[in-house]
């Protein structure tokens, strides 16, 4: 082999080839920077030998280390459970009646529960709580089987008119549209709008529908009654609608919300935290 | 025909710089105790701040995500500072780039000081220039042996120091220096101390002038930031060359005596001129004016020098001041850039609230309409407490009076947020259900936040949404 050709202006070595008279000088780079890019290479291989990399057909080569993101992720999970374990435990046992919302306790159930919420409840009353017609907005402050903790806790956990709990909260209003004339129905929902106010006409063809027929769940004034669920007829939020139309709907055919029982398919610790999520939302009583 | 075969290796040639004494050379020792200094000391500066907080002057607290630079507390959403900090350090570099080389390379930079210490140690152990190349040339004896595992084991443990005071920088200094005493340190810091004891060791140690050559980007960017009047060494060939004898009257100021290439820790001739391994440590100017002397020839044969003044110095003028160099408008623009950010972050620390509280309007749903018709809006507020006790923060509404504000959780207007910490609220602003404010669309809202003891008070401005039901 010849010895390479040496350039006359800059008595260095070229690569030897040329383009239309323009040639390359040589200019390598030191050994060790060569010598650690060939190890990085042999580092590539010997990587994607120790750890899952080459996609299959269905999966990828699973490495001879066995490492699995997956078994992390679990373990990263059974640590963070771990880590809760003495909150989990206070959470159990705290009085939910005498719940501190000032306290640690508190605001990790609330974040907790937040996370709950999101998953399991959002679907029906929304992501930010806040319903639909049919389902309850839960930042207000009207609820239908009570409003404290506890009482929201029991309402999560057994669940309402569902079949699987015999505990769940059970009530059934009668449809109307059988038992009384069309104009009779049209007649209570003139009456409603008016419950409120302290001087309405007791006299009205509606206001004595309403005694004999309604007052017995709903009051004598409408406030409802939280035992059966009846909702207050007296104030602003209307579940199914407030407009004469959807009275006279709701009315006729009746309305049943269904809600499972979430004490069959979450932990304890979980209802109680999106209990006291769901009571801190600005309606908890 | 026979094809040529180009090297692809380029075999390392080690570097002996000689022992040199000059101005320059004492100057590089001032800085490299002021910087090695500093570097190792500012760990161990105590700075009271109070019971909760921390009393170490500079510290990069991760976990708890702040920043403690003595007075100066910097916390994650403040980030901009450091940002700053960062773009007057380029800015920096780019102004002493122009005015002066790369005085940044020559003198401060890590690589250099460290480098530089790590010769000393080799001189100190091996000897001069002269010692060193006949040990590296000599076959392993026991001697040598002796002399490279003594001269290894000052640099592991100057590779050690480094590591450990980098971590110092991230805990309190004391009690990890007891942890590491008795072998309770976080498995996180003996790495760290690890890996830079072995970049220190092979860096200082064994790469060297390789780092900067072939690893740092900064020669190459530095041509950019350099021109005509930028002083940099040189060499003045005009009248440096021919190269001849002392004694040969046609010859002209250089003696040949290699003295300049005898000292260069990048192992390059000045002589050449400028190049890229050139990191203008001004040694070779020592070294030369050391000879000059002896030959009772005038100094600065190799000099800090601006190239726009070798056409004139050729003419026999005498070159223009230094200082005529350096006022020229690529520096004055540079410097004003410079300040100009500097001047900023003065101000914006000085106005930095005592006090601070950020407002988010709950948007999900717009708002609440409540049993008695009245309308509520959610907004989640945070407050953050930056001193080192714990405060009450009353907090209020001003806009329109119709609205009046709750807290969750709290029958008070008031919450405590502990020390040092952010605490997250939730504020609820409702407003009756006849009012101008539920029914129309959106009313302007300010939030006011108040330290009643202390006195500093915020406010942020937000919105209240009504049903829009007002005809």
């Amino acid at each position: 082999m010849d010895d390479p050709r040496i350039d006359d202006l800059t008595g260095r070595e070229t690569m030897g080839h040329e383009f239309d008279g323009i040639e390359e000088l040589n200019t390598p780079m030191p050994r060790w920077w060569l010598i650690t890019f060939y190890l990085t290479i042999v580092w590539g291989i010997g990587y994607t030998i120790a750890f899952p990399a080459w996609p299959m057909i269905s999966g990828a080569t699973a490495g001879l280390l066995g490492y699995a993101t997956r078994e992390e992720v679990a373990q990263d999970i059974a640590d963070h459970d771990a880590s809760n374990a003495a909150l989990v435990d206070e959470l159990l046992a705290v009085d939910l009646a005498a719940f501190d919302p000032q306290s640690d306790l508190h605001r990790y159930a609330v974040a907790r529960g937040g996370a709950v919420f999101r998953a399991q409840c959002s679907q029906c009353h929304g992501s930010g709580a806040a319903g639909a017609i049919g389902f309850p907005n839960l930042l207000d402050n009207d609820w239908l089987w009570g409003g404290d903790l506890p009482a929201i806790t029991y309402s999560i956990t057994h669940g309402i008119r569902n079949e699987t709990d015999l505990d769940a909260h059970w009530s059934q209003m009668p449809a109307y549209g059988d038992m009384l004339a069309t104009d009779e129905i049209e007649q209570i929902a003139d009456f409603l709008p008016t419950l409120a106010s302290a001087n309405n006409d007791t006299s009205a063809p509606g206001a004595v529908l309403f005694a004999d027929n309604c007052a017995a769940c709903h009051g004598d004034a409408g406030l409802g009654n939280r035992d059966m669920g009846a909702p207050n007829l007296a104030d602003a939020i209307w579940l199914y609608g407030g407009d004469r139309d959807d009275i006279i709907e709701s009315i006729t055919n009746a309305r049943f919300g269904v809600m499972p029982a979430w004490g069959q398919r979450l932990s304890e610790e979980d209802v109680r935290a999106v209990a006291t999520y769901v009571h801190s939302l600005g309606g908890g009583e | 025909m026979s094809t040529p075969t180009p090297s692809l290796y380029a075999a390392h040639e080690p570097v002996f710089p000689r022992r040199v004494r000059g101005w320059f050379r004492s100057f590089k020792w001032a800085v490299m105790a002021i910087t090695l200094g500093i570097y190792y000391l500012t760990p161990w500066i105590r700075w009271d701040r109070g019971p909760n907080l921390p009393d170490q002057a500079v510290l990069v607290d991760l976990a708890g995500r702040r920043f403690y630079f003595f007075w100066i507390e910097i916390w994650p959403h403040e980030f901009y500072f450091v940002a700053g900090l960062l773009i007057m350090a380029g800015l920096g570099l780019f102004l002493f780039t122009s005015a002066l080389g790369r005085v940044w390379c020559g003198y401060s930079c890590p690589q250099t000081v460290w480098t530089d210490l790590f010769i000393l140690v080799e001189r100190w152990i091996e000897g001069d220039r002269n010692a060193r190349v006949k040990l590296h040339r000599a076959p392993w004896s026991v001697r040598k042996a002796r002399l490279r595992v003594t001269k290894w084991t000052v640099w592991a443990l100057i590779g050690v120091a480094t590591g450990g005071a980098w971590v110092f920088y991230f805990a309190d200094a004391p009690t990890l220096l007891g942890q590491f005493l008795t072998l309770t340190a976080p498995a996180v810091a003996w790495m760290t101390v690890a890996i830079l004891t072995a970049t220190t060791f092979v860096f200082g140690g064994i790469l060297r002038e390789q780092v900067c050559i072939y690893m740092c980007p900064w020669p190459r960017i530095q041509g950019a930031m350099m021109d005509n009047e930028t002083l940099t060494v040189g060499y003045r060939d005009w009248r440096g060359e021919p190269r001849g004898k002392a004694r040969d009257a046609t010859a002209g100021d250089c003696v040949d005596c290699m003295a300049c290439v005898n000292v260069c820790p990048m192992g390059i001739d000045i002589r050449d001129g400028q190049q890229m391994e050139c990191i203008t440590c001004a040694l070779c100017i020592d070294a030369c004016d050391e000879v000059m002397d002896k030959l009772g020839r005038d100094r600065g044969l190799v000099d800090y020098l601006a190239l726009s003044d070798a056409p004139r110095e050729q003419a026999g003028e005498a070159p223009r001041p230094a200082l005529a160099h350096i006022f020229r408008p690529r520096i004055v623009i540079y410097t004003a850039i410079w300040a100009l950010f500097g001047l900023a972050m003065v101000y914006a620390l000085f106005i930095r609230p005592e006090i601070e509280m950020t407002v988010a309007a709950v948007r999900n749903p717009t708002f609440v309409t409540l049993s008695d018709g009245s309308v509520r809006n959610a907004y989640e507020v945070r407050l953050r407490n930056k001193h080192g006790e714990d405060r009450l923060f009353a907090l209020d509404v001003a806009g329109d009076l119709a609205m009046h504000v709750t807290l969750e959780g709290t029958p008070y207007r008031a919450v405590t947020v502990p020390a040092n910490e952010t605490l997250r609220v939730r504020a609820y602003v409702t407003a009756p259900a006849t009012s101008d404010v539920a029914t129309g669309n959106q009313t302007p809202l300010r939030f006011w936040v108040q330290d009643n003891i202390a006195g500093d008070r915020a406010h942020v401005n937000t919105h209240f949404n009504g049903t829009g039901s007002r005809p």
